[in-house]
């Protein structure tokens, strides 16, 4: 082994998750090679510099104030809910369309793209209320997407 | 017999409050201190906190035990914090650099004294101690310090810890290193008197082999 492959190797060595054989090959490294051997003294002092640093306590009214934000959520699956409680079917999806038809005019002026279907939703294609029926589950799991997208979104490191 | 946190989750799921209780318990101080590691705003570290455990409950009645419970919790804390801090960007940009670090982040922290209070000295050099470490937490890369907190002071295993992040683990080792390899440089005026000898607040039964 040799200096660069410490890179993959010496985090594990010293915080004892390395395989026999990986704890071998760095201890032979480290036996002839002083300069891994004080960055790995250097890494053991590190990590008790970081042991001895407390961080702030919750407060003490953490549990009440997540308790008031609880107490205020809508229940889980709304939409679902709300479709249940309509009579009828037809109505409960006739519900929905109109909702999905006002937000995608909402977006769709704001992005100045044409937006027939909110100008005419009687006149609709069935392909185009199945793509707002799909709209509308989008909508539902934003907040999914949303932390999809930050997950595989590359940082700066 | 203490029950596991999946046990605890699909209790969650069945409606059960206590169980909810029971995680709250469990992960509000690991959850907080993390979060206030990540984005150095004591407020806005315990309201993140707050967030993840509403997001939890929110999602209760899909949970499917096909992960880690902890790999679930920080990746929705992490996820949290880095669009927390990326929203904030903005905002902190105005705010001049050389602000003290006390009114960035309301640092009225206590700082935890073992019988017999110490002079006031000594408080202050544990408190610049602290905020010298603090500090060079919060100068690494997000990624980065993300991967040192799950690491160092939640001891995740690699595996976890690169799914919360989105990386490979051969990814996940090569970021440690680089982290630590900058605390070192950063931290040697710290680190160096305990190498020569038990400075004041040495750790002698530090976790490490």
């Amino acid at each position: 082994m040799n200096c660069e492959q410490m890179e993959s190797h010496l985090i594990a060595y010293l915080d004892g998750r390395a395989s026999a054989r990986e704890r071998r090959e760095v201890d032979q490294h480290l036996a002839g090679c002083a300069a891994c051997r004080s960055r790995a003294e250097g890494f053991r002092g590190v990590w008790n510099v970081l042991e001895e640093t407390p961080a702030p306590e919750p407060s003490a009214w953490f549990d009440a104030r997540l308790r008031q934000r609880i107490a205020v959520e809508p229940p889980p699956g709304i939409w679902t809910r709300l479709a249940a409680w309509l009579p009828q079917p037809r109505l409960a999806l006739a519900s929905l369309m109109l909702i999905a038809v006002g937000f995608w005019a909402a977006t769709a002026s704001r992005s100045q793209l044409p937006a027939p279907a909110a100008q005419n939703p009687v006149a609709m294609s069935e392909e185009q209320n199945f793509r707002m029926i799909k709209n509308m589950q989008v909508l539902e799991n934003y907040e999914v997407l949303k932390d999809l997208s930050a997950a595989n979104e590359p940082q700066g490191d | 017999m203490v029950r596991s946190d999946v046990q605890l989750m699909l209790g969650v799921k069945q409606g059960d409050e206590a169980s909810f209780e029971l995680l709250l318990q469990r992960y509000r101080r690991p959850l907080c201190h993390f979060l206030n590691r990540m984005v150095r705003d004591a407020a806005q570290a315990e309201d993140l906190a707050q967030e993840v455990f509403l997001r939890v409950y929110r999602a209760r009645r899909e949970y499917e035990p096909s992960a880690k419970f902890t790999t679930w919790l920080f990746r929705i804390a992490t996820n949290l914090a880095l669009n927390s801090l990326r929203d904030g960007r903005h905002r902190q940009s105005e705010i001049s650099l050389d602000a003290p670090a006390e009114s960035q982040d309301g640092s009225e922290m206590p700082i935890e004294v073992a019988d017999g209070a110490p002079v006031v000295e000594e408080q202050l050099v544990e408190r610049d101690r602290v905020e010298v470490v603090r500090r060079a937490i919060f100068a690494l890369p997000e990624k980065q310090r993300a991967a040192v907190l799950l690491h160092k002071y939640q001891e995740l295993d690699y595996d976890e810890i690169a799914r919360i992040l989105g990386c490979s683990v051969s990814a996940l080792k090569s970021l440690l290193f680089r982290a630590y390899e900058t605390l070192r440089v950063e931290l040697a005026p710290l680190v160096a008197p305990e190498a020569s000898g038990p400075g004041p607040g040495g750790n002698p039964e530090g976790k490490l082999p």
